[in-house]
């Protein structure tokens, strides 16, 4: 702040202090020469007032608000540059990063100051650090046996995973099913790990401009014959030929690649709707699931533990 | 001087009283107004792209702002939930602010990226088809309109003289960065936008 801001704030805030002294003082002086408890010759309606004093208590309430006030404008910053004795302030708000928020965090503890934001960090930190440091050197398939571990990780999951998983995990049209043995990216905790920690991006491209709609429907007969579905044989037959294309990703056999997040075709579990009608809809205009990277939010050992309860869904 | 006179003399009084009433701002606020805090952007900071300024409208339109509030303060209960707190410098392009002062439902300062477009897209459908405990309305009017683009540039023009770096080619291809597009998608695509800056600038 500029010290021209600087010194409007302090001044202002002391004179208008100091103002406020002399009108309690100005007001509890009795100028009207009549001694109190007398009448003042006003006299409505038989209504008449009294000379009355400022009650006493609330006087005083007054003068504790001061001495209240001067202490906090010594202690706390309020006035203008003035940081206040104790060092104290609520977060860091001169930052332009999150790295800078992570330095200036450490560069006020060098200081001695006082950061509240800070402080409840670290006081969690100390609480809760330790134990997520015992959780992070055990193995995911470990922790998934851990009741404690498992608690955390639900609870982690019930605010971030949610909204999309379902609070029961079970997913829903477009968001995968976690509960069952079903992987786009695979099932070992590594493959859980990493597509919590750096997300995933599904990419199955749009063929409505490629295959005319005779030959959509075609493939989407033949893919869902894959999974031993009761389909339309010449259909099915016709499509196989333009398989080739989804084969790229799918598999020859259409069991999918969890290299590329290309989901298996011949078993019953369909993402986006395992009818014809559905099957068409994806062919044509192609699908983006998209699971966000969760290491910036959560960091790394929160991730670990939310690893584990998710690995434990399906392996228990 | 007596208080009878300031009693008796009622333009005395109402300057007196304006005089008290206003100290609090003329302290408070005035030199706020003059910080560089509340007037410089933080470096990652990008002015909202045709389309998410448009977005940043149906916002407003719909009032979204009365149950979801863009500021997450600086306690651990809300940064363990919303991600760091929000800075003054994240908001300086705002015009108005939406930092509301409910949570009906979560707050949105760093809803950006936390979830797909997708995800969006269903849950603005129906809220109860991805999260059925949810009391959000649906909207589904927003996939079915359609932004003409008219009025962007102008927008934008109003926006620049408000301070938002908005460069000449910006605004030209406002019209055609935002024609056919539905609400649904101008409204997603400023969702992804909020809060993002921060983390931006590390990279």
């Amino acid at each position: 702040m500029s010290s021209f801001w600087s010194a409007w704030i302090i001044v202002l805030t002391l004179a208008t202090l100091v103002a406020l002294i002399w009108l309690l003082r100005w007001n509890m002086k009795n100028y009207t020469h009549i001694e109190e408890g007398q009448e003042m010759d006003h006299e409505f309606d038989g209504i008449v007032e009294i000379n009355n004093p400022l009650p006493k208590w609330w006087t005083y309430l007054f003068w504790a608000c001061f001495a209240w006030g001067f202490l906090y404008l010594a202690l706390y910053p309020g006035l203008g540059n003035f940081q206040g004795l104790l060092g104290w302030k609520s977060s860091n708000q001169d930052v332009q990063s999150l790295e800078e928020s992570r330095q200036a965090m450490e560069e006020a503890q060098e200081q001695g100051l006082i950061v509240e934001y800070d402080r409840a960090v670290r006081d969690a930190e100390e609480k809760y650090g330790p134990i997520f440091e015992a959780f992070a050197e055990q193995s995911i398939p470990e922790l998934a046996k851990n009741e404690d571990a498992l608690d955390v990780g639900q609870r982690l999951f019930l605010q971030n995973c949610a909204q999309c998983h379902g609070s029961n995990a079970m997913g829903g049209p477009g968001f995968p099913n976690l509960t069952d043995d079903d992987w786009l990216y695979g099932g070992e905790p590594h493959d859980i790990k990493t597509s919590l920690l750096q997300g995933r991006q599904g990419n199955m491209p749009a063929f409505g401009e490629q295959f005319t709609d005779q030959q959509i429907t075609e493939l989407a007969n033949y893919v869902a014959s894959l999974s031993g579905r009761n389909v339309d044989p010449k259909l099915a037959e016709a499509g196989k030929q333009n398989y080739a294309v989804c084969a790229a990703c799918h598999g020859q056999d259409g069991k999918g690649n969890q290299q590329l997040g290309a989901p298996n075709l011949t078993d019953n579990v369909w993402l986006y709707g395992g009818s014809i009608n559905k099957i068409e809809e994806t062919l044509h205009y192609g699908r983006n699931g998209v699971m966000p990277a969760w290491k910036d939010i959560l960091g790394e050992d929160k991730i670990h533990v939310v690893s584990a309860y998710i690995y434990s869904l399906s392996n228990d | 001087m007596k208080h009878e006179f300031v009693e008796k003399h009622l333009g005395w009084l109402s300057v007196l009283m304006i005089l008290a009433v206003s100290i609090g701002g003329i302290v408070q606020i005035t030199p706020l107004l003059f910080q560089s805090q509340v007037q410089e952007p933080i470096k990652g900071l990008q002015p909202y792209t045709a389309l998410e300024l448009e977005g940043r409208d149906i916002y407003m339109r719909e009032g979204c702002v009365q149950c979801h509030s863009q500021m997450i303060r600086p306690f651990r209960a809300e940064t363990e939930r919303y991600g760091h707190y929000s800075l003054a410098g994240e908001h300086v392009w705002e015009f108005p602010f939406l930092w509301g002062s409910k949570r009906t439902g979560p707050d949105l300062a760093r809803v950006g990226g936390r979830y797909s477009d997708e995800w969006h897209y269903v849950h603005l459908m129906n809220p109860r088809n991805v999260v059925p405990e949810s009391n959000m309305p649906a909207f589904p009017w927003l996939a079915e309109n359609t932004l003409t683009g008219e009025d962007t540039a102008k927008k934008m023009q109003v926006m620049k003289q408000l301070g938002v770096p908005y460069t000449e080619e910006d605004i030209a291809g406002a019209k055609q960065a935002v024609q056919g597009k539905t609400e649904m998608e101008a409204l997603i695509a400023y969702l992804q936008s909020l809060g993002t800056a921060l983390s931006r600038a590390d990279k």
